[in-house]
């Protein structure tokens, strides 16, 4: 509690003691008065102030004007115990919700420690502790076990297991060793290592993680501004309509010659004042929204406005790329399938000599499959083949390793593979040796993060990939997907994006979900990008609405989730605060709300609104 | 050019009030007030004194709501 909240608090004790003890006293008449004036102004005198203070600045129409109304209207009409405890249940109100939201943003703040508060930096053999600001890039650092890694950089010494929950939500922590990259924000378990700055603080995985959380909640949704405009002419509308409850009906009984009831129509007049505070609303919209994010950055899902967390909400098209977001993108040898007579081991160690030059994805997994070291003086002459594959002279052997059409130019007839996979066939001295098939393989929870999505209300998810069509078309059966483009090139992405996009339906989004690398054009066309895997990724952070820190395709499915439960909190609230105000509203004007119901309908509402609101921050972590 | 301030306000309301308010002033392009993170964003127009339009900004949002506070 802040010193200003006790203040507050001090305040609603002694007034509330202080009405009860004038209550019971047995005096009558002007002492009376004077006597609740006392409770009344210890617990009222800066909402009078603050709405004497508005409408010398012309800002008539707010919480304390109506407070102020209400509550010097019931003093003069002799509503003593009444106006007193308007003014305290009104301030109890505040204090609770200033205690709440507070509250829950220290609760997202304390998800998002992550924040380094010093360096030790190597200089000339000893160690200083600094701060973070300090220290340049190329620097040498030291992080101890259970300090957090303060920069970005490249373990020159040391092993350690790293603690990335913080970052990715990820329990199982990450193994690094000399030569690793380590981003800032890990938690050093064990190990001492000594690390090598690649970036700056500012530039650091950390900061920007830091900086984009803080920044969400200045991207409003579309709902928060509906609450802001709302407020602005529903104040003023609730007043005019007060004044008109007040003199109207009065007006009416003297034209018709009746009594004037000028007390009851006032005291009607001045519950609605009370009822009608905007206050449920303009509070819990925001929270829930606020909880929402710090909810999924606990997860490891940053969210980069309040606004794409009720996008997402909408989704009805999600567009998957294929490698790197719903496969691993690592490629494994999966068949060795060596033509009559050859071994399995030959077959694949002249394959993984002859492509063991290029640092193509494919040449690593058959370098990974043979796992033995391979002598370079043993591959000479080598020739890539752009699209075909590569020739080169290995073991004075000429060797030709690549797909069928590789083979066809050579004038050779290779086999045709029963499963599906990617292709490469191994020719010796022009006679066919057989084929290795290379898979990528499928991320264990991209199955159920399918069938999650589309139980969420996900219309259609599309799978777009530059892959074959044989082997886009096994992927798509295995996840159940049913719509696939295969053998795109990356303009043609953004082509079918725009398709997907013409043909969606009003108050309907369209997702990308990418690993961010060649991405950027796509993620930037559709209403919601989605970028994965962005620990060390600069420009999927950059180009994303919404950031995934580590690979898992479930956790597009989690980040839906956490936005369902949001907007059916921000709705609850609405219509809940709006039916007990036009409820009590209708009521009061008729005459069956009294005051006591009117305080309940205001305070009531609105802490059982931020109780709700605060349900947002609440997510499991899985 | 951008700039973030630290703030302090009590109501949402408030801080919706104070945005208005600082989006009128000259020099001013545009601004957004969270009440959630209490930090109000403040983009400035080409050529605008930052110091100068602060003072006006901060003017703005004491006349609006008198207990806010901006951490220049």
């Amino acid at each position: 509690m802040t010193k200003k909240q006790r203040k507050v608090l001090i305040r609603i004790i002694i007034s509330a003691i202080l009405l009860i003890i004038v209550k019971l006293l047995p005096v009558k008449g002007p002492v009376e008065i004077v006597l609740y004036m006392i409770p009344y102004l210890v617990i009222g005198y800066d909402i009078l102030k603050k709405a004497a203070l508005g409408i010398i600045h012309g800002q008539v129409f707010d919480e304390c004007f109506l407070m102020a109304v209400a509550t010097v209207g019931a003093m003069a009409l002799g509503e003593y115990v009444e106006a007193a405890a308007v003014m305290l249940f009104y301030q109890m109100g505040e204090l609770f919700q200033s205690y709440a939201v507070g509250k829950s943003r220290k609760n997202i703040t304390a998800l998002m420690d992550i924040r380094p508060d010093y360096a030790n930096l190597e200089v000339d053999g000893k160690v200083e502790t600094v701060d973070p600001d300090d220290v340049e890039v190329g620097s040498i650092i030291l992080v101890q076990p259970g300090e957090k890694v303060p920069l970005d950089g490249v373990v020159r010494e040391g092993n350690a297991s790293l603690d990335t929950g913080a970052l990715t939500g990820e329990s199982v922590p990450r193994e690094v060793k000399e030569g690793d990259e380590v981003i800032s924000g890990c938690v050093n378990l064990n190990g001492v290592l000594r690390i090598e700055t690649t970036k700056e603080f500012e530039e650091s995985t950390v900061s920007k993680i830091l900086d984009m959380v803080e920044n969400s909640s200045m991207k409003k949704a579309r709902m928060e501004n509906f609450i802001t405009r709302f407020a602005k002419y529903y104040t003023p509308a609730v007043c005019f309509g007060a004044l008109a409850i007040a003199f109207l009906p009065p007006l009416v009984n003297i034209l018709m010659g009746n009594d004037p009831l000028w007390s009851q129509w006032i005291i009607r007049a001045l519950t609605t004042l009370v009822i009608s505070c905007p206050c449920a609303l303009v509070i819990s919209i925001p929270l829930s929204f606020f909880g929402g994010i710090g909810g999924a950055s606990a997860n490891g899902i940053l969210v980069k406005g309040s606004n794409y967390l009720e996008m997402l909400s909408k989704t009805k098209y999600l567009v998957c790329d294929k490698t790197g977001t719903l496969t691993k993108g690592v490629f494994e040898v999966t068949e060795i399938c060596p033509s009559q007579g050859g071994s399995k081991d030959e077959l694949l160690k002249v394959a993984a000599y002859a492509e063991s030059y290029s640092n193509h994805p494919i040449s690593k997994s058959l370098k990974n499959a043979y796992a033995k070291d391979i002598v370079a003086e043993e591959v000479k002459d080598v020739e890539e083949i752009s699209g075909r594959g590569v020739k080169a002279n290995v073991f004075g052997k000429q060797v030709a390793v690549g797909n069928s059409k590789l083979m066809e130019e050579l004038s050779l007839v290779p086999a045709v593979p029963q499963k599906v996979g990617t292709e490469i066939h191994v020719a010796c001295d022009g006679v066919y040796q057989g084929y290795i098939l290379i898979s990528d393989v499928i991320k264990s929870t991209a199955k159920t993060a399918v069938t999650r999505l589309k139980n969420r209300g996900v219309k259609r998810v599309i799978m777009l990939t530059g892959d074959s069509k044989k082997v886009a078309d096994a992927v798509a059966k295995e996840l159940g997907i049913n719509d696939v483009r295969s053998e795109l090139l990356p303009g043609d992405k953004v082509e079918e994006v725009e398709r997907i996009l013409a043909a969606k339906g009003k108050g309907e989004y369209v997702a990308f979900v990418g690993d961010g690398i060649n991405d950027a054009p796509v993620l930037s066309r559709v209403d919601l990008g989605i970028a994965m895997g962005a620990m060390g990724s600069d420009a999927a952070i950059e180009a994303a609405d919404i950031v995934l820190m580590d690979d898992d395709p479930g956790k597009i499915a989690l980040a839906m989730e956490i936005s369902k439960k949001t907007l059916a909190i921000v709705h609850q609230n609405i219509v809940f605060s709006l039916f007990i105000k036009f409820g009590c509203l209708a009521l009061g004007a008729i005459g069956y709300v009294n005051m006591w119901w009117a305080i309940f309908a205001d305070v009531g509402v609105m802490v059982l609104a931020v109780l709700n609101a605060t349900r947002a921050l609440v997510y499991k972590r899985g | 050019m951008k700039k973030t301030y630290k703030i302090e306000v009590d109501c949402a309301n408030c801080a919706a009030k104070m945005e208005e308010a600082t989006k009128k002033i000259e020099g001013v392009d545009n601004a957004t007030v969270s009440f959630m993170t209490q930090k109000m964003k403040v983009e400035f127009a080409e050529g605008a004194e930052e110091s100068a339009v602060m003072e006006q900004v901060v003017k703005a949002c004491k006349k609006v709501e008198s207990d806010c506070e901006v951490y220049l």
